[in-house]
């Protein structure tokens, strides 16, 4: 709970640090004299102190007290390849995924996208549109990395390239990944992409490369949807849950019994109880750490989902029953 | 002395064979080099503009490389296995064969894995097979088998090989310099005398049982690559016995139509003769009536089953993939049976039809284990980029494809060149087993 709140208050100042320095690349592509003054600006801002202390827990297990103003300057710190596989002491994270809320307004894709620098069709989160019968009704279905508890990619592996840490999460080491794509044939849930070829995006070196943040990719090794553990350090929900208009997306802490989508925050025993929560494909033995809540009582029509998509992401759809019941009947 | 100037005799009578290049022949391998070249070519491609250039996508990640790996690694096992068993039990026609299915194991398993390699991203990181392994992957098993088996392969043809370059060393004095020599080198100061000779049977004899478990292993592994996955198609117990039986089918298939060549080529009709593609032929008639069956069980407890993964497998395969699997699983099995399984079908251009139309079907066969799960994942694949919802194969494969094979063939011609393709060392003691026979036959005459 302690840290929970913590982290909430932590958003905010951060956030409005990061608004301040987009603004700051727009402008100085305008007028490089605003722009220089604007740099003193948040120079003289980064140094100046609140006088409000924070106390914090330390990955270590500590408590300490800082200083409000440079919590902000502790994400930058890099987490080596090494660092990221021992995981955060004490989590265990996990997501749930609200169906009943999804309208597959995409923001939690894009959103992914742009902070992996992800192209148009290289996706972590995907957005199947599911239907489980003919007789069923279909439902938008987020489908990120299940970051399961036992994970057959993590077990096929043959250089340890990817590997379960202790709070839960899966990540790819891609400084190590050799390319065999042996993970990818074992993921029943086909969440991990392959970089087929190269790209500019590879060679940028401004953020050293981090298993944490997935950035920058690598030609011919593996990629995937990582829980964003670079963001949960600070205390933030991954991209995806930050993002997503409806609050489909709950993220927390197992350990805790806590998740929130950042609007509410609820106990996750209870939310999965009362909701029915479930995950898929259970029956593989897997043991994933994403669960889903039924697409019951859902909040906005299925259809809606259709609109402002691109043409190429509606065609993904084509083989779905209900959706050439609707091309059919000329609604779609 | 009459041993001596038998092999004086053999080495007069296969020396030519393997010091002549005739005109046709060269023109053969400047086509072999060629198509290499081609795949070398390809293959540089395919490093510089990286995997982009193949048909490969995220869901089918493994295309006919993996295909041809399998392959090739099946036909080293199924050699192993063969000339171990042939070895073992001393069967008397076996010397005019022995050698073929020897030198296809050793190429075969030296072929196969750059295959794999092939479809490795980062080959610059090979290394970290080694240096990060984890044991738990069912790779690094793989890894270990394939290297074990091929040492254990080379030893094995090395030990055959000794007899014959102790009476090549011996006999060719008109050889240039740089052949003796190296016969020199490569006999090992073996003089054919008694303790010599039972020492190297004795190995010998230990190593053909060793590389029959090694074959094993190896392929075991190989199908557990694909059975210890969770996929639909995939994940079943009888994976491994499968790929076995259906690597001997394979294999045998690959050792007539080596044996046609050779024979045709060579014109070694006085050696390997009908009686061996009869021989060859029933083996092959056994193996496909146990492929048919293992093929049959896979897929009849799939359809019969009807687990919604299943049924989605098996409606991809009989539609999308409904002429190859009719080729691979029909017609690649019932074709080779009916032609063998009938007395006057069995001749030795018919028994070679019989074991090409069993390769390709093999082939198809594991392109339908491979290709047609990938792209039926549990969770559908909803893309619009063509090449990620069907797998279908780039020129560079293909180019890299027959320039395994060509590799295949001119290593074959080039062995071939370096020592006879008839073991004369297995002539000298098939006729030293006669005469002790004769002899045995008439001391216990004088007996009775």
């Amino acid at each position: 709970m302690y840290s929970t709140i913590m982290a909430n208050k932590k958003i905010k100042p951060d956030s409005t640090n990061r608004r301040n320095f987009l603004r700051l690349g727009l402008l100085s592509s305008v007028s490089a004299v605003a722009g220089v003054s604007l740099v003193s600006n948040l120079i003289q801002d980064e140094e100046k102190t609140s006088g409000e202390k924070v106390r914090l827990l330390t990955p270590d297990g500590n408590i300490v007290e800082v200083d409000a103003e440079s919590i902000n300057k502790y994400p930058e710190a890099h987490i080596t390849s090494a660092e990221s596989r021992k995981g955060i002491p004490d989590k265990k994270f996990v997501m749930v995924i609200d169906l009943a809320k999804c309208k597959n307004a995409r923001k939690c894709v894009e959103s992914c996208q742009k902070a992996h620098n992800l192209d148009y069709h290289e996706e972590f989160m995907k957005i199947q549109l599911m239907q489980d019968n003919e007789e069923s009704f279909p439902y938008w279905f987020p489908k990120p990395c299940f970051h399961c508890d036992e994970p057959p990619c993590v077990t096929v592996c043959p250089t340890g390239a990817t590997f379960k840490r202790d709070d839960g999460i899966v990540l790819i080491d891609n400084d190590r990944c050799i390319g065999c794509k042996f993970c990818m044939t074992s993921c029943p849930y086909s969440a991990r992409l392959f970089n087929w070829g190269h790209k500019d995006s590879f060679d940028n070196t401004d953020q050293p490369y981090s298993p944490e943040t997935s950035v920058p990719a690598a030609e011919g090794t593996v990629m995937k949807c990582d829980f964003c553990p670079d963001l949960l350090r600070q205390g933030e929900l991954p991209y995806c849950a930050k993002s997503c208009p409806m609050g489909v997306i709950y993220f927390g802490d197992k350990n805790e019994d806590i998740v929130t989508n950042g609007e509410e925050t609820v106990r996750f025993s209870e939310l999965i109880k009362e909701r029915s929560g479930y995950r898929h494909l259970e029956h593989l033995g897997t043991r994933p750490n994403v669960y889903y809540l039924p697409a019951v009582n859902r909040e906005s029509l299925l259809e809606n989902g259709f609109k402002n998509l691109d043409e190429e992401i509606i065609e993904r759809y084509k083989n779905v029953p209900y959706v050439q019941e609707l091309k059919n009947k000329g609604k779609l | 002395m009459d041993l001596e100037i038998r092999k004086r005799e053999l080495a007069k009578e296969f020396y030519p064979m393997i010091s002549k290049t005739t005109r046709g022949s060269k023109i053969w391998i400047g086509f072999l080099i060629a198509i290499i070249l081609v795949g070398l070519v390809a293959f540089f491609l395919q490093i510089v503009k990286g995997h982009e250039i193949t048909g490969m996508r995220d869901n089918v990640v493994w295309g006919i490389y993996i295909i041809n790996f399998i392959f090739f690694v099946c036909l080293s096992y199924s050699g192993a296995f063969i000339a171990g068993i042939l070895h073992f039990f001393k069967s008397p026609w076996k010397n005019s064969v022995s050698r073929i299915v020897e030198i296809i194991t050793i190429l075969s398993i030296m072929i196969g894995p750059i295959f794999i390699l092939l479809c490795i991203g980062r080959l610059d990181r090979l290394h970290y097979l080694f240096i990060y392994s984890r044991i738990q992957s069912p790779i690094a098993w793989d890894v270990l088998a394939i290297l074990t088996d091929l040492i254990g392969c080379l030893l094995y043809l090395f030990l055959t090989f000794i007899p014959d370059f102790a009476i090549l060393r011996d006999n060719c004095e008109n050889a240039p310099k740089w052949r003796r020599k190296l016969y020199k080198y490569l006999a090992i100061g073996y003089q054919d005398t008694k303790s010599q000779r039972d020492r190297l049977y004795k190995i010998t004899k230990t190593m053909s049982v060793m590389i029959v478990a090694m074959a094993i292993i190896t392929y075991t592994v190989l199908a557990w690559i694909f059975s210890l996955t969770l996929q639909p198609g995939w994940n079943s117990t009888i994976f491994a016995p499968y790929f076995i039986v259906a690597g001997i089918y394979s294999g045998i298939g690959v050792i007539i139509i080596a044996m046609f060549l050779i024979r045709k080529y060579y014109k070694l009709e006085h050696y390997i003769r009908k009686a061996h593609f009869i021989g060859a032929g029933i083996i092959l008639l056994v193996m496909s009536l146990l492929y048919g069956y293992f093929t049959f069980s896979e897929y009849f407890a799939r359809w019969f089953s009807h687990s919604t993964a299943n049924h989605f497998l098996l409606d991809t395969l009989f539609g999308r993939y409904f002429w190859e699997f009719i080729f691979a699983n029909y017609i690649g099995v019932l074709v080779p049976i009916v032609i063998l399984f009938v007395k006057k079908f069995r001749t030795i251009k018919s028994i070679t039809f019989a074991a090409v139309i069993a390769v390709l079907g093999l082939w198809l066969n594991r392109y339908l284990i491979v290709v047609p799960t990938l792209e039926t994942p549990y969770i559908p694949i909803q893309d619009t980029r063509p090449e990620f919802i069907h797998y279908s194969s780039t020129w560079i494969e293909w180019a890299l494809s027959f320039a395994g094979i060509a590799a295949f063939v001119l290593f074959f011609i080039l062995l071939m060149k370096l020592i006879p393709i008839i073991p004369m060392s297995g002539i000298i003691d098939n006729e030293r087993e006669h005469k002790r026979k004769q002899k045995e036959v008439t001391q216990n005459n004088r007996l009775w």
